[in-house]
């Protein structure tokens, strides 16, 4: 299988073309223009990961949603599932900043932490 | 009649970088003016991260990154004033500002910083035609009510104009449950970061057509849909091209302009180009002890150089204020854009600076294999060859003060070799 994809290690975004067997394993990578560009299409492939950030319901605060972010970047795959878990949750103010709201969102080992205080 | 050393207008990244460099440099009584009820400015509905990658090493949201620069504000003895409305700048830098507790006030200041951001441009901007159906907000207007309100503006919504808030607003609808049936974008290149283009639409399975623009909306009470059409290289619709798009939503992301009402009235000199004010590597303007730093001087796209552009301002402020001689003007190298590039910030140099200068510019349109040069006649005072320029990633090239005292026409000029 053939893969295209934009680089996003530095500005210059090069077009990589992957080319990946049945087993989703890299064979190989072109059209990238430095080693890096190698490892994030290996990283894109294998195991694509991302931060995720959104609001969570607050009780009793100034405002009626503070941000919240990941902890540590989680799998691609599950941020659908995960805003599903966070839409469902209210918490009390008052929150400080970096508190954990939620801990090891969908068993990823990942909390989501307030990322402003109320 | 207040009377501060330094009063800074704006209390945002840029606001708040300045006034923290000036207390560092020495300046004593420092004042911050903010509209807002808080200080932070727009990174308190940036949520998103990405910030800070520069300046901390580290990526943060922007109510993280505004929270740091907060807290230093607080651990000093700046004051500041929010729910405060500065209205005027008067001659001798009496700063003229309103709020609900104190009324109207008068503000002596040694020195100015303006630092007031940006605006989006807005629908009025553009002539869509159609009525003035509910649903037709900026890309901020709508970054607003759902991170800081929690409400959701639409349920299906279309995006024009492909900058950054654009596209990180294409993926936070589409994570809250909203349909983004595509994103337009005028020019044959995006506005936005390449990796908000990878991580906000490609990610999601957005759709961005380029060279392609909103012609028509359609609704009365409440939008309905948008009619989409593909343009010529002269930016204009092709007939035959039209498409309809069911919507209730259409988001604006066509670009930012720097708020100098204020800065206008006080007599301050603006480059058309930047919509901002001609400063020198100090930022400072042409009206002696005004500066000006951050988003109302030119648009960024990185906090983190704003912070960096302030901290320049912050420094200069400071030197200002302790000088003794307060009218003192040197003659100035003045700075050009050539070519391929659009602008420079600074506009001018001080023919005696003792520090090398960081020039910004951006260019006017996506080259690859480039050459950025500095040139002051047939002297070549910098040159380096670039993989990748493109309008939206602004850029910089230090030049060494020794090659600026040493020029004999007091001009360089900026320019991109193809």
């Amino acid at each position: 299988m053939i893969k295209e994809m934009t680089c996003v290690a530095c500005p210059l975004g090069c077009q990589l073309t992957v080319e990946l067997n049945d087993k989703n394993e890299v064979l190989s990578v072109t059209g990238n223009t430095c080693k890096r560009g190698e490892q994030y299409a290996h990283d894109e492939c294998t195991n694509p990961v991302r931060m995720l950030t959104t609001t969570i319901k607050v009780n009793g605060g100034s405002l009626p949603v503070i941000p919240v972010k990941t902890s540590a970047p989680i799998p691609k795959g599950k941020m659908f599932d995960c805003m599903k878990v966070i839409n469902s949750e209210v918490v009390d103010a008052p929150i400080k900043m970096g508190e954990v709201l939620i801990s090891n969102i969908c068993d990823t080992g990942v909390d989501i932490v307030a990322t402003n205080e109320m | 009649m207040l009377k501060y050393d330094l009063v800074v207008i704006g209390g945002g990244p840029a606001g708040m970088a300045a006034a923290l460099k000036a207390k560092e440099c020495g300046v004593d009584k420092i004042l911050i003016l903010e509209r807002a009820s808080s200080l932070g400015g727009i990174l308190e509905q940036c949520i998103h991260t990405g910030f800070g990658l520069h300046h901390f090493g580290e990526e943060l949201s922007g109510p993280e990154y505004a929270y740091r620069f907060i807290k230093q504000v607080e651990e000093t003895d700046i004051e500041v004033k929010v729910d405060t409305m500065v209205t005027d700048i008067l001659t001798g830098n009496i700063v003229v500002a309103t709020n609900n507790k104190e009324g109207m006030l008068e503000i002596h200041a040694t020195a100015i910083i303006l630092a007031m951001g940006c605006r989006e441009r807005p629908r009025g901007a553009l002539d869509i035609p159609g009525s003035r159906a509910s649903g037709i907000m900026t890309a901020g207007t709508a970054q607003k009510y759902v991170n800081i309100y929690g409400y959701m503006p639409g349920k299906k919504i279309v995006i024009l104009g492909s900058g950054d808030i654009g596209l990180i607003m294409a993926r936070r609808m589409t994570l809250e449950g909203a349909k983004v049936e595509t994103v337009c974008e005028l020019m044959p290149y995006s506005g936005g970061l390449t990796r908000n283009i990878v991580q906000c639409l490609d990610d999601m399975g957005i759709p961005l057509r380029l060279s392609c623009t909103v012609i028509k909306t359609h609704g009365i009470e409440r939008l309905e849909g948008v009619t989409i059409a593909d343009v010529d290289e002269n930016r204009r619709p092709i007939p035959g091209t039209e498409q309809y798009i069911e919507c209730d939503t259409l988001m604006l992301s066509v670009g930012l302009i720097p708020e100098n009402e204020l800065t206008r009235n006080a007599g301050v000199m603006i480059d058309p180009i930047t919509n901002g004010a001609i400063v020198d590597e100090n930022r400072q303007t042409n009206r002696p002890g005004i500066f000006a730093c951050g988003n109302v001087l030119q648009v960024h796209d990185l906090v983190d150089y704003v912070t960096q552009e302030s901290y320049t301002a912050g420094e200069g402020a400071a030197k200002y204020i302790k000088s003794k001689n307060k009218n003192k003007r040197t003659k100035y190298v003045s700075v050009r854009p050539e070519g391929g590039v659009r602008y420079v910030v600074p506009q001018n140099i001080n023919c005696d600076t003792s520090e090398d200068v960081k020039l910004y510019f951006r260019v006017k349109d996506v080259y690859r294999g480039g050459k950025i040069t500095v040139t002051s006649g047939d002297k070549v005072i910098y040159s380096k060859k670039k993989p990748k320029l493109a309008p939206g990633e602004m850029e910089y090239v230090i030049v060494k003060a020794e090659d600026i005292r040493a020029l004999d026409k007091k001009e360089i000029i900026v320019k991109v070799e193809v």
